[in-house]
């Protein structure tokens, strides 16, 4: 196992080299830079600001003193967008908000995705189980950029119970809204996998065993059918995971959260090169890392995995 | 003109010694005085040499005082100077300084907080995007500066003593005073600046000269600003604290507005006549100083067809403006026949011929100078309008479009990303692109100044008469006339299809007072600001 582990950062810090030198090309290639604006900037004011942000260098010359103060210096540059920050301090403003509303999103997301889509398989062909797949179907069919404005328009201006954005670190009102909205779909995507696992690991040898042996059901399911029957939703969960507490973007524009899924968007939009590529390392990482949690996960789950 | 200006400079700095919130008698204000604002997008910077977006330059008005103020019509009001001179040869502005104007920190602000300020916007050290602003601005050797050949402290300004400040030009420049109401030429505390470096427009580092001081910040979140008791006309103002609320979406900024967390928000487009008539008193236009064009590229890379000016003439005529802006945009915009904004001070549209014609005249007359430039249905024009991503821009598009469908011309439509079309605009790289102008200052030049031969000029139209023209006004004592001229000329030449002026539509609280909803410039200063009790 431990082998297994180190083997897999041997491979993750290639990966995550080779993503930064195809994003740093790509996006140099994209038309337009950070200080293309509608009134084209004087040559000479032009050359002052490439000069102080080193874009009068030829591609390459940049892309190695940006990858060099990356991997010596832990220095992702300053803004273009905020010229008062480095990339840094915009992470640091933005990561942690993403990181609490996403963290709390994922546990809701689990916990009721996988109850709901438990149930609908024990009580199969059931009302519940219709229940569960109607509201699964009808919360995955609803998009976030519907149902955020829905949220607001009614917890805000009909109810006036919660606050229509923005963000508090001392008052949780405020991550009511964006957990809800980020947590829908996850949570209907978990359902459906864990009820068409569950029903698949229900019908198999192991438990009609257990059941022979007489346990009572709860044991039966909880024991021996949910371990199982969870694999399928650990792989879709590593992603999820990543993508949840990376930020969206339709989060943190309806809830103006100033989350990173936002920054990471305007960034690439404005050709802001050091945010975007700050996150997209931050979010590379993040993903190659859980790709390896899950992993771990799986063999713990499953004695038949060996590393 | 300048004459003009400085007896208006001198009459007020008489007549208004403190132009802060002016509440007439008998009004009766509410206990409670805060304002909470909406903000579209993060606040990028709150220094005055790095800030480049309009709800930037919203927050450092508040934050910091320039040498003059707008008052709620956009005239030019008295700030941290109080009058000035100007030298016979129009090259030498003098001002006085106002003795009692302090920090947030308590420093006095002299003379050398502007020499520093502005030197420091136009060093190449400082990399600011607006040091071009310093160059519009005339100011001795500014270009000179910022290409790195002459030193920052050879910029024609010099604090003669700590409340004079001497501005050399290095040609007469009549709009010189309209600049600086502008945020890049705010002073900035040089003690400050160097102590802290970038860190210093934090909250609770930055040390400013305005109405109001910084109290908190959280990028894309929100921003507020708390009375700034130092300013030396505090006890005139009366707003104590106001937050600016970043709502990323405008849909969600009206609900907003509607649940009573925001006092002023932007209709979305389409929606101000339903909400004037369910709110009357606060749903409200007011004209901005931005204007909207399809701009023709007649440059090389451009396609012949444009190249005349009778297709250019017909494709302008064919535009039916007022079904864009009853129909369309229904904001209190107004149909363009000029490209500088019809609400800018002093400024006087020609008469135009095509303006006083019913549309199916203009038509008619459209489909008669195309056809006489030979095309017509056995040689369709086909074109392609480029616009940037945006609902309201598509709208218009697809209208277009449709407009000169009706002239036989088959128009494709191109939406790209806003950097990929500014950088075709920038290098010639379409065919008819969608474009707007906003005036940097109170004054026809600022529009009139885009079409010069070396204006930023997208589609490379030239006219030497034009060029001429605008190099006079430079000088003029009265500019009304070569303006007029100048937009005569764009008229008969049609190097773009001028579609609407811009206006604001808002959504304001009735009992919010003191903005200044006749400035086409649309800049409100909080200090200027109160709310009424209801």
């Amino acid at each position: 196992m431990f082998g297994f582990i180190l083997r897999r950062f041997a491979v993750a810090i290639p990966t995550l080299l080779l993503l930064i030198v195809a994003s740093f090309l790509l996006m140099h290639m994209a038309p337009g830079g950070p200080f293309t604006q509608e009134r084209a900037l004087p040559p000479q004011v032009l050359a002052n600001i490439n000069a102080k942000y080193g874009l009068d260098q030829p591609v390459l010359v940049q892309l190695w003193n940006y990858l060099s103060g990356v991997v010596f210096r832990f220095d992702f540059g300053p803004s273009f967008e905020y010229p008062d920050r480095t990339v840094n301090q915009v992470i640091a403003a933005g990561f942690p908000v993403t990181l609490t509303y996403g963290m709390i999103s994922f546990v809701v997301a689990v916990l009721v995705g996988c109850a709901l889509g438990t149930a609908a398989a024990i009580r199969h062909n059931t009302w519940l189980d219709y229940l569960a797949v109607g509201i699964s179907i009808g919360a995955q069919v609803l998009p976030n950029f519907v149902m955020a404005p829905i949220l607001v328009l009614v917890f805000t201006l009909i109810l006036g119970w919660l606050p229509g954005g923005g963000w508090s670190w001392s008052d949780p009102a405020f991550w009511i809204m964006p957990v809800i909205a980020l947590s829908t779909s996850y949570m209907a995507s978990i359902a459906r996998i864990t009820r068409a696992s569950m029903l698949e690991v229900l019908s198999s040898n192991h438990i009609r065993t257990a059941r022979a042996k007489g346990l009572p059901e709860s044991k039966v399911i909880l024991r021996h059918a949910l371990k199982p029957a969870l694999l399928p939703v650990i792989s879709y969960l590593g992603p999820a995971f990543v993508s949840m507490i990376t930020g969206s973007v339709v989060i943190d524009m309806y809830f103006s959260t100033g989350g990173i899924g936002k920054a990471f968007v305007d960034s690439a939009l404005n050709r802001d090169y050091a945010v975007m590529m700050g996150v997209t390392i931050l979010i590379g990482a993040l993903t190659i890392l859980f790709s390896l949690v899950v992993d771990i996960l799986y063999a713990w789950i499953d004695p038949k995995i060996r590393y | 003109m300048t004459k003009f200006l400085i007896t208006t400079a001198l009459a007020l700095s008489f007549a208004l010694p403190a132009v802060a919130a002016s509440v007439p008698e008998g009004t009766k204000l509410a206990d409670k005085q805060e304002y909470n604002f909406w903000l579209l997008d993060a606040i990028k910077s709150t220094d005055p040499a790095k800030n480049t977006d309009v709800e930037g330059s919203d927050i450092l008005r508040q934050l910091f005082e320039g040498l003059y103020n707008e008052d709620d019509k956009g005239a030019m009001v008295p700030g941290v100077a109080t009058d000035y001179t100007l030298s016979d040869d129009k090259l030498t502005y003098t001002f006085k300084l106002r003795p009692e104007a302090k920090w947030s920190n308590g420093d006095p602000v002299t003379a050398n907080d502007f020499v520093y300020a502005w030197r420091r916007v136009a060093d190449p050290a400082t990399a600011s995007e607006y040091a071009w602003f310093i160059e519009l601005m005339n100011i001795e050797n500014a270009t000179a500066v910022v290409k790195g050949e002459k030193k920052p402290e050879e910029l024609g300004v010099k604090a003669l003593d700590d409340h004079t400040l001497e501005v050399k030009l290095s040609t007469p420049t009549p709009y010189l005073i309209k600049t600086l109401a502008h945020a890049s030429t705010f002073p900035v505390n040089q003690k400050v600046v160097e102590a802290e470096g970038d860190a210093w427009t934090q909250p609770g580092k930055l040390v400013g000269n305005g109405a109001y001081v910084l109290t908190g910040h959280n990028l894309g979140v929100d921003i507020t600003l708390e009375k700034n008791d130092n300013y030396w006309d505090a006890a005139n103002t009366i707003i104590t604290k106001a937050k600016g609320i970043t709502v990323n979406d405008i849909n969600i900024g009206l609900t907003r507005y509607q649940s009573g967390e925001l006092d002023r928000v932007d209709i979305p487009a389409g929606q101000y006549p339903r909400l004037k008539e369910s709110n009357p008193e606060e749903a409200i236009t007011t004209p901005l100083a931005c204007s909207y064009a399809y701009i023709f590229n007649v440059s090389d890379k451009g396609p012949e067809a444009l190249k005349d000016v009778r297709v250019r003439k017909a494709l302008s005529l064919a535009v039916n403006r007022d079904v864009i802006v009853d129909k369309v945009l229904q904001g209190g915009q107004k149909p363009a026949w000029t490209w500088t904004h019809w609400a800018i001070e002093g400024f006087e549209a020609p008469e135009n011929a095509d303006e006083a014609k019913t549309q199916e005249q203009r038509l008619e007359e459209a489909k008669a100078l195309l056809a006489e430039a030979g095309y017509g249905p056995d040689n369709p024009l086909n074109l392609t309008i480029q616009y940037n991503t945006s609902e309201d821009h598509k709208k218009l598009a697809v209208a277009v479009q449709q407009f000169w469908k009706q002239l036989g011309v088959n128009v494709t439509l191109n939406n790209v990303e806003w950097k990929v079309h500014t950088d075709r605009l920038q290098n010639q790289d379409f065919e008819v692109a969608r474009y707007a102008w906003c005036g940097d200052f109170n004054e026809a030049s600022t529009f009139l100044d885009w079409f010069r031969t070396d204006g930023y000029n997208s589609g490379k139209w030239s006219n030497a008469e034009y060029d001429k023209l605008m190099a006079d006004a430079k000088t003029a004592e009265d500019t009304k006339p070569i303006y007029k001229r100048a937009e005569e000329i764009l008229a008969a030449e049609a190097p773009a299809a001028f579609v609407y002026h811009y206006a604001n539509a808002d959504m304001i609280r009735k009992d919010v007072k003191g903005l200044p909803l006749d400035n086409v410039m649309n800049d409100w200063y909080l200090k200027d600001m109160y709310r009424v009790a209801e």
